[in-house]
């Protein structure tokens, strides 16, 4: 070390005058903070991004099926939108919907009834566990409309049928989730809860069920969305006898008398009250809970 | 800070204990071994004392302190609370954690610490409110009430946990290394702060460490374990050193003296299995 500063000559920066400027205008650069044009504002918001999407996939729908010229095969946008109008003001539309829901909900609840007692059951005895992880591991891959056949024979056409195959579709989703969630609930967080005087049913309500709200959360979004197929699929299939039939029934029916523009009709609906639940109803419980809870960012 | 007479508020100094641990032996099971985590320890606490576990790791302190607190039952001998043996979890032992989830993520500040108050309907709720904000008060979180625990900082979550056990003004507080998980800085504050609650609120504390700083710091009386499986070595009085002692002759000598008593183990503690439990 001592060698080579020895024999490398030392650089002397220059020494150079100081400079001052006077600031008057800054002309071209402009101000320190510009606010944001009205297009660049716009386009952070995620819904109006969206909402472009949405439009250039109608766009294309509408060219593309102006262009085919064959509303039995695919109608364009406009004819659907008449249809589903027609069908809204003057048909069934509404009263098939509601239908639907009313069976979905129905069906719901019940699924998460028994997934609750299932999984309290899980949680409480290791008999209960071995009996839920044999259940969901039998069931968990059994589509629930490959027991329509079944339910129509055991229950009859009718709301009864899917209502089970409903129950059945919900079931373990959310009985799988909800007791892995328990599971993964931390040891110091169970005894903290036990040691504030939590046992029984308090203790699964009160620490357990916040404690796996995020992994419950998930399994009602699987679940309601396993519901849904498996209604529309479910009618699709039988709703030929029941008088009062849903949505399924509704696309069915008409593509039976070819009225296409209303099967596109009813699957933009499915396709609505889908998007609707999922990014309406699911997304303002997670901001309510999990997000504001510091346990999903 | 010299205290000679450390019951306050309390009948008389020469009661029975308040907790009495009565030759017990804990084991439990791993996936491979039946493990002995304490071998026939005694010790007694008296009201208002500070009571530290000390040993190092594998000495069954943490396992101990959670037999007192009701979640295993010991296979030999018996802990007695106020003259009734311990048999489950209870608000009356109330315990603070090292880990910082031991909060509930889903209740504010307020909220988890009036949280036991309410699932033993110590009170009714408006009275809970006040009570659990003068607790919060106490450990400087005012500012902090409505807050949710992952806004907070890790001291802050072990000053809310504190505050949630003292609202229950259980007989003995629980503190199973609650400030081990601490940078030094925040540390050595939460144990002045805890020292100052102490002389304000005067409560029994059964606090466990690996640090003998701390013991000395925190405790007015030492039990020092010894590892594999845990066994009294000593019991020590620590109450007339404080803070102001630091770096004193009296403060390096009773460290040492504990330093060597630990020490002593090594050579057994390097034949022993490779357990890790605290």
């Amino acid at each position: 070390m001592a060698d080579i500063a020895q024999r490398t000559v030392r650089m002397e920066p220059p020494r150079r005058p100081e400079r001052m400027i006077e600031l008057d205008t800054m002309g071209a650069v402009g101000d320190a903070a510009r606010p944001l044009s009205l297009v660049e504002r716009l386009l952070a918001i995620t819904l109006v991004r969206r909402l472009i999407v949405l439009v250039v996939l109608f766009g294309a729908w509408q060219a593309y099926a102006t262009y085919l010229d064959n509303n039995l095969l695919f109608p364009t946008l406009t004819e659907t939108l008449e249809a589903l109008y027609d069908a809204v003001v003057h048909g069934p539309l509404i009263e098939r919907t509601l239908t639907s829901l009313q069976i979905l909900l129905t069906g719901y609840v019940c699924g998460l009834a028994l997934a609750g007692i299932f999984t309290t059951l899980a949680v409480s005895t290791r008999i209960g566990t071995d009996l839920l992880s044999t259940l969901t591991a039998m069931f968990n891959p059994l589509p629930a409309i490959a027991l329509l056949p079944l339910a129509l024979l055991w229950f009859g056409l009718g709301a009864k049928s899917l209502v089970f195959v409903i129950i059945h579709s919900v079931l373990w989703a959310v009985a799988l989730n909800t007791h892995s969630g328990f599971t993964s609930v931390s040891p110091t967080l169970r005894m903290a809860g036990q040691n504030c005087g939590l046992r029984g049913v308090s203790y699964v309500a009160f620490l357990l069920v916040p404690a796996a709200f995020p992994s419950i959360l998930t399994g009602l979004k699987i679940g309601w969305a396993f519901a849904w197929r498996t209604l529309i699929a479910a009618e699709l299939v039988f709703g030929v006898s029941s008088r009062s039939g849903g949505l399924g029934w509704f696309i069915f029916e008409n593509r039976n008398q070819l009225e296409i523009p209303s099967v596109f009709a009813g699957l933009l609906t499915v396709i609505m009250i889908g998007l609707l639940v999922e990014s309406v109803i699911f997304r303002s419980i997670e901001n309510i809970t999990i997000r504001r809870w510091g346990m999903q960012s | 800070m010299n205290i000679n007479a450390p019951m306050p508020g309390t009948t008389g100094a020469t009661a029975a204990p308040l907790l009495a641990v009565d030759n017990v032996t804990l084991q439990y099971k791993t996936e491979h071994h039946l493990v002995t985590a304490t071998w026939r320890v005694g010790f007694e606490v008296y009201e208002g004392e500070r009571f530290v576990l000390l040993g190092p790791s594998g000495c069954g302190k943490s396992t101990l302190l959670k037999a007192v607190a009701g979640f295993m039952a010991p296979v030999e001998g018996q802990i007695r609370l106020s003259g009734k043996q311990i048999d489950r979890p209870g608000s009356d032992r109330m315990m603070v954690f090292q880990e910082f989830d031991q909060l509930l993520p889903w209740k504010t500040v307020l909220g988890n610490v009036m949280f036991p108050l309410l699932v033993n309907r110590r009170m009714p709720k408006a009275e809970a409110i006040e009570h659990a904000r003068s607790v919060i008060a106490k450990v400087n979180l005012t500012r902090f009430e409505n807050v949710h625990p992952h806004m907070l900082s890790g001291g802050m979550k072990q000053r809310v946990a504190i505050a949630r056990a003292l609202a229950m003004e259980p007989a003995v507080l629980l503190m199973d290394e609650p400030f081990a998980a601490l940078d030094a800085l925040t540390r050595r504050n939460m144990q002045e702060e805890l020292k100052a609650l102490w002389d304000d609120v005067g409560f029994t504390v059964l606090f466990v460490t690996h640090s003998i700083e701390e013991a000395i710091l925190v405790g007015s009386r030492i039990l020092v374990l010894s590892p594999h499986p845990g066994r009294v070595k000593a019991e020590l009085n620590a109450d007339h050193l404080g803070f102001d002692d630091i770096g004193t002759p009296a403060f390096e000598k009773l460290h040492r003296r504990i330093h060597d008593l630990l020490f002593a183990d090594k050579v057994e503690t390097a034949l022993a299995p490779e357990i890790q439990h605290g």
